[in-house]
């Protein structure tokens, strides 16, 4: 009888420390998530990473030149300039769009365009007959550089200086 | 919305190592509570063994082959959960007769086969986006089901959520959470900007106009309607909570937390007037020991129950099979946690609510990581409705909150949050793998192996 009770007692405490090691287990199992490790890096790199690790800086060379126009070079809009400002912009032939397209292969809220850091970023909102950057679709959110064309139905945008 | 980088490495192994160890935990649950209350080690044991393990295997292969780069944590600490949760079930059953864990085995197959398809058909979670509007129309059906007569299951301990399909009852609200996640991704992703800019601004508060507010108020309009016709506390709480958390992170304007906090003060109050189910939540909670209250139907008995056997537990636990938890009306499901507090003690507590936190925070982890807007929002609300979830019901069972019946996520005995909570599990894997998936990050070179789904 008290043999039992002892062995019940071990396993008793056993199965706690197993759950813990399990814990524990999973907690270092993403170590290398929680760390600020070699390439796990949030925004830009610091200047002792860059030194390290030149790669990591020239993912994202950083625009010398802001835009600071919105020119549209063709489709019906053709000539239209908009000034930019630190606010998104929505694009698409509903009346709430900041560039309203009379367009009609463009969706009601297109595309939205959108400053981060020093840079303009597209992304597609779910429209119809998709946007394009320099000639391929996008999938995702992005980064618009000066001069390259944005194409959205049979309208086509640029950012200047 | 900011966005991490992680080197790319798809780390299945990791996960197939921390799953042995999980599949260990819940095996090992199970056998001890056959050993202490005296059980043979008969077939059924070695079955759910099998079983067990089987179907962790499942989801570890469907992953290697669907979801390659999915974070590796996330379906070992569910397992574990799970395992753990079927252990407590099995040792309730023995001290009082009931079969919730033949029916908990059943459902956490069908629960896992559902997680499984989820893997295998959604090839991209952008796909979901295009279901924005049917989620949202599918949400409110799925609410009013209960309240369908012939379909509903009547009153069930003082709330109208459960629908009966032949031989099974269901909660169409669990699932309606996903949906509900889905339509809010998928419709703030594409408006944040209206809500943002367009409207009027009042001192420091951007006030957003009405008409890009509509489908935001449908969609509180039936939270508030399942407190009030299906007398459901904990389902309404985590449906606005949800909806304010997910507007909150589109938009990053910290107001939106404020007129939530008001409308949740305002509607608490208005709620403790008007609704005398809500007050006797309140009542009870405030005035838990006092005898009156305890005696009295739907009182605090329940509450009161859970909080001694925890002091029973004490730091280390009863042992499984030790304590008496079965004392406490419906130890396997609401006040399982009770159970898990009287016979593992304050130390294997921390230890469920620990994988929770990890859990939890794995989600958001995907959801920093994803590139786009929906998945982002998809994953941050699918995570938080599972935290969420545990604050409300161990924050119930111990009373630092009135206790509402929330589903313990896994854990719980009900098929229907099992089912839920794989799905949403399924859906974040699926999101993380989207999120680690190694892409050439340059802008000239827009073409990526991510692009087998375009953007609706």
């Amino acid at each position: 009888m008290n043999d039992l009770s002892l062995t019940v007692t071990i396993l008793r405490f056993g199965f706690l420390i197993l759950m813990w090691v399990m814990v524990f287990s999973v907690v270092a199992a993403m170590r290398r998530d929680l760390v600020i490790g070699r390439k796990a890096k949030v925004g830009a790199p610091t200047a002792r990473q860059a030194r390290k690790h030149p790669e990591l800086v020239e993912e994202a060379p950083p625009a010398k030149v802001q835009a600071r126009q919105l020119v549209v070079t063709e489709g019906p809009l053709a000539g239209t300039t908009l000034e930019l400002s630190g606010t998104p912009i929505l694009l698409g032939r509903a009346q709430e769009a900041t560039l309203v397209l009379e367009d009609d292969y463009a969706s009601g809220r297109h595309a939205r365009l959108f400053p981060q850091g020093t840079r303009w970023f597209i992304e597609d909102l779910g429209s119809t007959n998709g946007t394009f950057l320099g000639g391929t679709q996008l999938t995702r959110a992005l980064p618009v550089e000066l001069g390259v064309p944005v194409r959205i139905g049979k309208t086509v945008i640029e950012l200047r200086p | 919305m900011s966005q991490l980088a992680t080197v790319p490495k798809p780390r299945r192994n990791i996960e197939l190592l921390l799953l042995v160890l999980a599949l260990i935990v819940g095996i090992t649950a199970n056998a001890l509570v056959n050993l202490n209350l005296g059980k043979t080690f008969d077939n059924d044991f070695y079955t759910q063994c099998v079983v067990l393990t089987v179907l962790s295997l499942a989801v570890h292969i469907s992953l290697r082959l669907r979801a390659k780069y999915a974070d590796p944590v996330i379906l070992p600490v569910v397992v574990a959960l799970n395992g753990i949760g079927l252990a407590v079930i099995h040792r309730l059953d023995i001290t009082s007769g009931d079969t919730a864990g033949q029916r908990q085995w059943l459902w956490t197959g069908l629960a896992v086969a559902a997680a499984v398809a989820v893997i295998w058909v959604v090839k991209d979670h952008r796909i979901l986006r295009r279901y924005t509007y049917i989620s949202l129309a599918l949400s409110v059906i799925l609410l009013l089901m209960p309240l369908v007569p012939g379909l509903s299951a009547g009153d069930v301990n003082g709330a109208t959520v459960w629908i009966k399909l032949g031989p099974f009852t269901f909660q169409p609200g669990e699932i309606a959470k996903i949906t509900l996640a889905i339509f809010f991704a998928g419709y703030l992703s594409s408006n944040r900007d209206l809500i943002l800019l367009a409207g009027r601004k009042i001192g420091p508060l951007q006030l957003p106009r009405v008409k890009d507010l509509a489908p935001m108020i449908v969609a509180w309009l039936a939270s508030v309607g399942v407190l009030v016709f299906q007398h459901d506390l904990g389902t309404s709480v985590l449906f606005f909570g949800l909806f304010m958390v997910m507007i909150y992170v589109a938009t990053s304007r910290i107001s939106w937390i404020f007129i939530g906090l008001v409308l949740i003060a305002v509607g608490g109050f208005a709620a403790y007037q008007i609704f005398p189910h809500v007050a006797r939540r309140i009542d009870v909670w405030v005035h838990a020991f006092d005898p009156q209250y305890i005696g009295a139907a739907g009182g605090s008995y329940q509450v009161v129950q859970g909080l001694f056997g925890m002091a029973n537990g004490g730091l280390i636990g009863t042992g499984f099979g030790q304590g008496s938890p079965q004392t406490v009306p419906l130890a396997n499901s609401d006040m399982i946690i009770a159970s898990i507090g009287e016979e593992l003690g304050l130390v294997g507590l921390f230890a469920v609510v620990c994988l929770y936190a990890l859990l939890v925070a794995r989600g958001f982890r995907a959801a920093l990581g994803t590139r786009d807007a929906f998945g982002k929002l998809l994953a941050v609300g699918l995570a938080f409705a599972v935290a969420l979830q545990c604050f409300v019901i161990i924050g119930g069972v111990t009373r630092l909150i009135p206790l509402t019946g929330l589903t313990t996520p896994f854990l719980a005995a009900g098929g229907s949050s099992l089912l839920a909570n794989w799905i949403i599990v399924a859906l974040i894997l699926k999101i993380s793998d989207a999120a680690r998936r190694p892409i050439n990050v340059s802008a000239d070179s827009p073409q990526t192996p991510h692009q087998e789904v375009q953007t609706p």
